[in-house]
């Protein structure tokens, strides 16, 4: 399964300044949305985890887009993401 | 497999019941569609204009416009408006400089894009014209503590003077529900009666000052960051090179952490702030005019004035470290909260008098 994922709001800062990531997960054709959270947490995350991780979950305050909608109407953290899903993930703490 | 099920099963907007929902509302759960969004989140702003009577028909109102998510959308927001509903108004972008390399000169390209899209004249004031220091020179001068207290309160004059040069009569700025609440948390956790007095009025600084509306008073900080996003609007999202470590504060996140668990809870705490009846004594101080630029004050000069005479003599560095010492500068900034920073200010106005009597 591939999986695109979407950094903005400041939030791509801590990985490496890049707003688009692909992933490819061969030996998987879903995943849990938290699983994705702690592998991008782990594997493309560049600094300070804690501005993006807090238990387990995103940090309060970042938004989720699960293609093109807010990520509440799916379930939240409980999510399964599918092939060709798009994920979002948009800072909204930095300044206005 | 339950969510896939979830997933799967298509509910419509419960609004038009019609098409796909985007988003689930924070303040009502609702779950509601793209276009139903536009309407709602439009339409929420208008109301709090009209009802709190924050314009009338040929006024003239600044922008405050730093390029971030906000006041991005409050521009987009205030043009649309103004041509939906005729308000009549002259609008106009209103940037302050505050002369942060690789900061602020980026933000400022995004307001000068949203002046171009928008077609509103555009002014940028900086800190080297008003006040002869940029953030740059301060932050060389005095480091990184408490130059957000020096950025605080020249920005706040700064807007007002800006908006003045553009013969503006009112002040707009993108101030949202979190950051109000925030506020309100902060203010009661400090015991500050007369900020906590003030800080849910809609419009404040009326005597002498020129008035500042927050039309975003109501609106949710997720749902301007959703209308940015789905209006594709551009906006500027870098922290502050200077921002303290602390700069997010305990009550954002502890805000967001309550918010997490019942959404409702920004607009319950506005709404509690709003029927708090204080006692008589916590009045405001007189406001007087700065005795040396004419700004409105509470003494007799204003802090502005009173921050520069220290820097110009050299004096800040260790007028700051006096503060230090007497664990007055609790270094809780945010750059959006012209609260925070006018709060510190007057612990800085306290030790003036304590250096003086040192340096004599
Ligand atoms: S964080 Fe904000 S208040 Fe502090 S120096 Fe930067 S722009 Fe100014
Ligand atoms: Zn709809
Ligand atoms: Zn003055």
């Amino acid at each position: 399964m591939k999986v695109k994922i979407e950094l903005s709001g400041g939030l791509e800062l801590l990985f490496d300044k890049k707003k688009v990531h692909e992933i490819e997960f061969s030996d998987k054709n879903e995943i849990p949305l938290k699983d994705l959270i702690l592998y991008m947490r782990d594997n493309l995350l560049k600094e300070r985890s804690e501005l993006f991780v807090v238990d387990d979950t995103v940090r309060p305050g970042i938004l989720v887009l699960i293609n093109d909608a807010d990520w509440e109407l799916f379930g939240g953290i409980s999510y399964n993401v599918e092939d060709k899903d798009t994920i979002i993930f948009i800072s909204t703490l930095h300044g206005g | 497999m339950e969510n896939t099920a979830t997933k799967k099963k298509s509910k419509l907007c419960e609004v038009c019941n019609v098409s796909r929902p985007v988003l689930k509302r924070p303040k009502t759960g609702e779950m509601i569609c793209k276009e139903c969004f536009y309407t709602v989140f439009e339409d929420e702003i208008h109301h709090t204009i009209i009802s709190n009577n924050l314009f009338k028909r040929g006024d003239r109102v600044a922008i405050g416009a730093s390029g971030g998510k906000d006041s991005t959308v409050l521009a987009e927001i205030m043009t649309l408006l103004n041509k939906k509903y005729d308000y009549g108004l002259d609008l106009f972008l209103l940037s302050i400089d505050e002369g942060i390399t690789g900061y602020r000169d980026d933000s400022l390209e995004t307001v000068k894009r949203n002046q171009e899209q928008y077609q509103i004249p555009l002014k940028i004031l900086s800190y080297k014209e008003l006040y002869n220091w940029t953030m740059d020179d301060i932050v060389k001068e005095i480091g990184l503590k408490g130059n957000c207290t020096f950025c605080g309160v020249f920005r706040r004059q700064a807007l007002d003077r800006g908006a003045v040069m553009l013969k503006a009569n009112k002040i707009v700025t993108g101030h949202n529900a979190d950051d109000i609440a925030e506020t309100v948390l902060m203010n009661l956790l400090r015991g500050d009666i007369p900020r906590l007095q003030r800080c849910v009025n809609i419009i404040t600084g009326s005597e002498g000052a020129l008035p500042r509306s927050k039309p975003f008073k109501y609106t949710y900080q997720k749902e301007i960051v959703m209308y940015a996003y789905f209006k594709k609007l551009d906006y500027f999202s870098t922290e502050c090179i200077y921002a303290p470590n602390a700069y997010r504060g305990h009550a954002r996140d502890f805000l967001k952490d309550l918010e997490a668990v019942r959404p409702s809870i920004i607009i319950d705490i506005i709404h509690s702030a709003e029927n708090f009846h204080f006692r008589e004594e916590n009045k405001m101080p007189v406001q007087r005019n700065c005795i040396q630029c004419g700004y409105i004050c509470s003494n007799d000069i204003c802090m502005a004035c009173d921050l520069l005479k220290n820097l110009n003599s050299g004096l800040a560095k260790v007028k700051l470290s006096i503060n230090l010492k007497r664990g007055k500068d609790n270094n809780n900034n945010s750059n959006n909260n012209d609260n925070n920073n006018t709060l510190k200010l007057e612990s800085t106005s306290a030790a003036t008098t304590t250096t003086t009597t040192v340096s004599n």
